[in-house]
C-alpha cells in the first residue's frame, strides 16, 4: 500500500441560506483558492479531482458537471464524482492514488440544502415501493431511532441535550460554525418536541455550504506539510435498507468499517452525527470512551449536506496536522438512521 | 447584490416495474392480505426482501401473517406534508405484525402522542378502493384484527409513484445582470480576467480559469452561425413546423456561442459562416429572457472567414 496523506483543508462558512445557485459554483471557488493557496499550489498541479453531491439537493440534473467550473475545467482534468457525500469521493480519491496513477488530489462535496425542503429531498433515498410513496421525512426517520434507544435506556434525553450543548460551546472556536454559544440543557429540555422524541437542539441545522480536502502520496504530502495526516486505514460498510429490518440502536456498518480500517485506539474523534443521540449510539458503537469528540463542534453546528462527511476528515486531520493530536478518527455517514458509514483513521508521525 | 429566484417545481410519476417479490406483496395489498417472506434464518420479514440480507439467497417462502401488531419505535409528526398518509397530526411507526420478525414503517392515526407508546397494540386501516400499492394500508389504528373481506384480481405488476419537490431556484449575480440586461433589450457578457474571453451568458467562474467573470461587456445583436442542425422531427411541445433550424451564434465580441433559432430564409440556404442579426419580440413582450430575440435571420452580410470562427465550434 502507498502512504497517503491527508495534507490540506478548506470549507466555505456553514451558513442557514446563501444567494447563489445550486451548482455551488459561487461557495467553492474561494474554497478552491484558499485550499490550494495554502499549500503553494495551482489546479493544473492537481491530478485528480473527485467530487460529491446531490442532484436531489440541487433540484436539477448533472449539477456536478456546472460546479466543474469552479475548477476551469481547460486543458481537460482527470474528474470523477459520486452521488454520495464527498467523504465517499475521498474514498475514490483514495483508491485511485493507490493505484499509482496520481499522487495528488483535491477532494471536495458541496450543496444548498436550502433550495428545496430538505427533510423531504431526504425521503428519496429511502426503498421506493414500500417506504419512500408514504413520504416519511429525515427527521422522523431520525426520530424513531431516537426513541428505540430511548426506550432501551441506551441514551436519555438530558444525556441527548448534553451532546447539544457540548457542541454548541465548542463551535465558539469554529470560525465555520453555524450554530454556536453557551448554552444549558436545561434550557434546551424545557423547549417544546420538534417531532417527539426530538427537539431541535437534536436535530443538525440546515446548512448551505462547500468544503475541499488535498490528499498526497508519500514524498508529495512530506514536501506540502510539515505534519501530514497519514491515512492508516479508510473502509466503509452499509446496513440493510431495511428500516425495519435493523436494530436502529446499533450499527454494525460502523463498527464493521471500524475495524477494516484497522481502528484501535485514537486521541480525538469527528463524527458525522446529524442528531444528538447518533453521537451517542456512534461512542457507544466504539467504545470511544474518554476520546475528544468533535472539536468542531460537528455537524450539529454546521451540516453542510454531501460535505459535511468531509469536513470531518479535514477537521480531524487538522487535528493531527497541528500537533493535537496523534491519532484521530473521522467517521461519515449516508443513508437514513446511520444506514452507510465510512471510517477513516489518521496519524501523525514525528 | 441583487439576485433573481423563482419558484423549480418539480414532478414526475415514477412506473415501476414490481418482479415477482414485491409485485406478490403488493397484489396481496390489494387483496387487504398480507404476506411476507421466510429468510434463511428463518426470520420472517414484512415487506418482504428478495434476497436473504445475510446468505443472499434468493427468497421464495411466503408467509401470510396478521394486520395487526405491536408499535416497536415511533415518532410524532405535528404538521404532515404532501403525499403522507395522513392529512392531521399523526405518528410514524415501526410495526411488527403478529407472525412477522421485522417491522414495517407507515401511519398511526390517534389524537395525540399522548395515545401513542411503544408496544401498544395497532390494526391495519384498509383503504376504500384497494389498488396495489403500500397506500392501500390508509394507516394503522389502534385494536385487535378484525375479519375483512378480501378482493381479488390480476396480479399487481406495477406501481405508479409520484414525486413532487419544491426549490427555490436562483440565478448567480452574473446571471441576475444578464437576465436584467434582457428585459431592457441589452446584451450583457462578461470578460474573464484572466483569459480575456467573453461569456454570454457570463458565468459563475471562467470555465478555463476557475475565476469569476467580473468586468461587464455589452455585445451587439448580430453575429455569425458557427454551427447548425435542421430540425426535420415531430416532437411534442413543438412551436415551429419542421423544417427549421436551430444554430449557435456567435455574437460579434463573444468567445462563447449560444443555440437560437434560425428563420427568414429556406432552411437549406442556413449554412456555417452565415451573417445574422436577431429579430426582437415586441418592446412590450420583454422579459427577463432570451426569448425576447424571436429568432435570427440572415443579415445580408457576406459569409464570415471560417479563421474568425474556427476557435469557436
Amino acid at each position: 500500500m502507498r502512504d497517503v496523506a491527508v495534507v490540506g483543508f478548506a470549507q466555505a462558512p456553514a451558513v442557514r441560506e446563501t444567494h447563489g445557485t445550486t451548482n455551488g459554483v459561487e461557495m467553492l471557488v474561494p474554497v478552491f483558492h484558499e485550499v490550494l493557496g495554502n499549500l503553494g499550489l495551482a489546479k493544473s498541479d492537481i491530478e485528480f479531482w473527485c467530487s460529491g453531491s446531490s442532484d436531489y439537493i440541487a433540484g436539477r440534473a448533472f449539477s456536478f458537471i456546472a460546479a466543474v467550473d469552479a475548477i476551469g475545467a481547460f486543458p481537460p482534468i482527470n474528474e470523477s464524482h459520486v452521488e454520495a457525500d464527498a467523504a465517499w469521493a475521498c474514498y475514490e480519491a483514495w483508491v485511485k492514488i493507490q493505484t499509482g496513477e496520481v499522487d495528488l488530489a483535491l477532494v471536495y462535496g458541496f450543496g444548498k440544502s436550502s433550495a428545496g425542503k430538505l427533510r423531504r429531498v431526504m425521503t428519496m433515498q429511502l426503498d421506493p415501493y414500500t417506504v419512500g410513496p408514504l413520504w416519511p421525512d429525515s427527521v422522523s426517520v431520525a426520530g424513531l431511532q431516537a426513541r428505540a434507544g430511548l426506550d432501551q435506556g441506551k441514551w436519555t434525553e438530558q444525556q441527548m441535550a448534553d451532546v447539544a450543548v457540548r457542541s454548541r460551546a465548542d463551535a465558539k472556536s469554529n470560525p465555520r460554525a453555524q450554530l454556536k454559544g453557551d448554552y444549558s440543557a436545561e434550557d434546551l429540555l424545557a423547549e417544546p418536541y420538534l417531532a417527539d422524541p426530538l427537539r431541535k437542539h437534536d436535530c443538525a441545522p440546515i446548512t448551505d455550504g462547500a468544503a475541499a480536502v488535498v490528499l498526497a502520496a508519500s514524498d508529495r504530502a512530506r514536501e506540502l506539510s510539515e505534519r501530514p495526516a497519514w491515512i492508516t486505514g479508510i473502509a466503509h460498510r452499509v446496513d440493510s435498507a431495511n428500516l425495519g429490518g435493523r436494530d436502529l440502536t446499533t450499527s454494525p456498518s460502523t463498527v464493521g468499517a471500524a475495524r477494516d480500517a484497522g481502528f484501535d485506539k485514537v486521541d480525538v474523534a469527528e463524527l458525522h452525527a446529524p442528531f444528538t443521540h447518533q453521537e451517542l449510539l456512534l461512542r457507544q458503537e466504539l467504545g470511544l470512551n474518554g476520546t475528544r469528540i468533535n472539536p468542531s463542534g460537528g455537524v450539529l453546528c454546521g451540516n453542510p449536506m454531501f460535505s459535511a462527511g468531509l469536513i470531518r476528515i479535514g477537521e480531524a486531520a487538522r487535528q493531527i496536522s497541528s500537533g493535537q493530536a496523534d491519532r484521530a478518527l473521522a467517521h461519515a455517514t449516508s443513508g437514513p438512521a446511520l444506514q452507510h458509514n465510512l471510517v477513516c483513521l489518521m496519524e501523525g508521525r514525528d | 447584490m441583487t439576485t433573481l429566484s423563482a419558484p423549480l417545481n418539480v414532478e414526475f410519476d415514477y412506473t415501476r416495474s414490481l418482479g415477482p417479490v414485491l409485485g406478490r406483496f403488493m397484489t396481496g395489498l390489494r387483496d387487504r392480505r398480507i404476506e411476507g417472506i421466510r429468510g434463511d434464518d428463518g426470520r420472517v420479514h414484512v415487506p418482504p426482501v428478495e434476497y436473504d440480507p445475510v446468505t443472499a439467497r434468493k427468497l421464495t417462502d411466503w408467509v401470510e401473517v396478521a394486520s395487526a401488531g405491536t408499535v416497536q419505535t415511533w415518532a410524532w409528526v405535528p404538521e404532515p406534508d404532501e403525499g403522507q398518509p395522513l392529512t392531521h397530526p399523526f405518528a410514524w411507526a415501526l410495526i411488527k405484525l403478529d407472525g412477522a420478525d421485522t417491522a414495517m414503517l407507515h401511519a398511526v392515526d390517534v389524537p395525540g402522542p399522548e395515545h401513542m407508546s411503544t408496544g401498544m397494540r395497532v390494526r391495519v386501516r384498509w383503504a376504500a378502493e384497494p389498488v396495489g400499492s403500500i397506500h392501500d394500508i390508509a394507516c394503522f389504528e389502534p385494536g385487535e384484527a378484525v375479519e375483512t373481506e378480501p378482493t381479488q384480481g390480476e396480479p399487481v405488476t406495477m406501481v405508479t409513484t409520484p414525486v413532487r419537490l419544491g426549490y427555490t431556484h436562483s440565478a448567480s449575480s452574473e446571471e441576475a445582470r444578464y437576465l436584467n440586461g434582457l428585459l431592457e433589450g441589452r446584451l450583457l457578457g462578461q470578460r474573464c480576467p484572466v483569459c480575456q474571453k467573453v461569456y454570454i451568458p457570463p458565468r459563475g467562474a471562467c470555465p478555463t480559469d476557475g475565476v469569476p467573470t467580473v468586468d461587464e461587456v455589452e455585445l451587439p445583436d448580430r453575429g455569425t452561425v458557427t454551427t447548425f442542425c435542421i430540425v426535420n422531427v415531430p416532437f411534442l411541445g413543438q412551436r415551429i413546423t419542421p423544417p427549421y433550424v436551430a444554430a449557435y451564434v456567435l455574437l460579434d465580441g463573444a468567445d462563447i456561442a449560444f443555440q437560437h433559432l434560425i428563420l427568414g430564409c429556406d432552411a437549406s440556404e442556413v449554412r456555417m459562416g452565415m451573417r445574422v442579426k436577431a429579430a426582437w419580440r415586441p418592446r412590450e413582450e420583454w422579459q427577463r429572457s432570451l426569448a425576447n430575440i424571436d429568432h435570427f435571420e440572415p443579415s445580408g452580410e457576406p459569409d464570415a472567414p471560417f479563421e474568425t470562427y474556427s476557435q469557436h465550434l
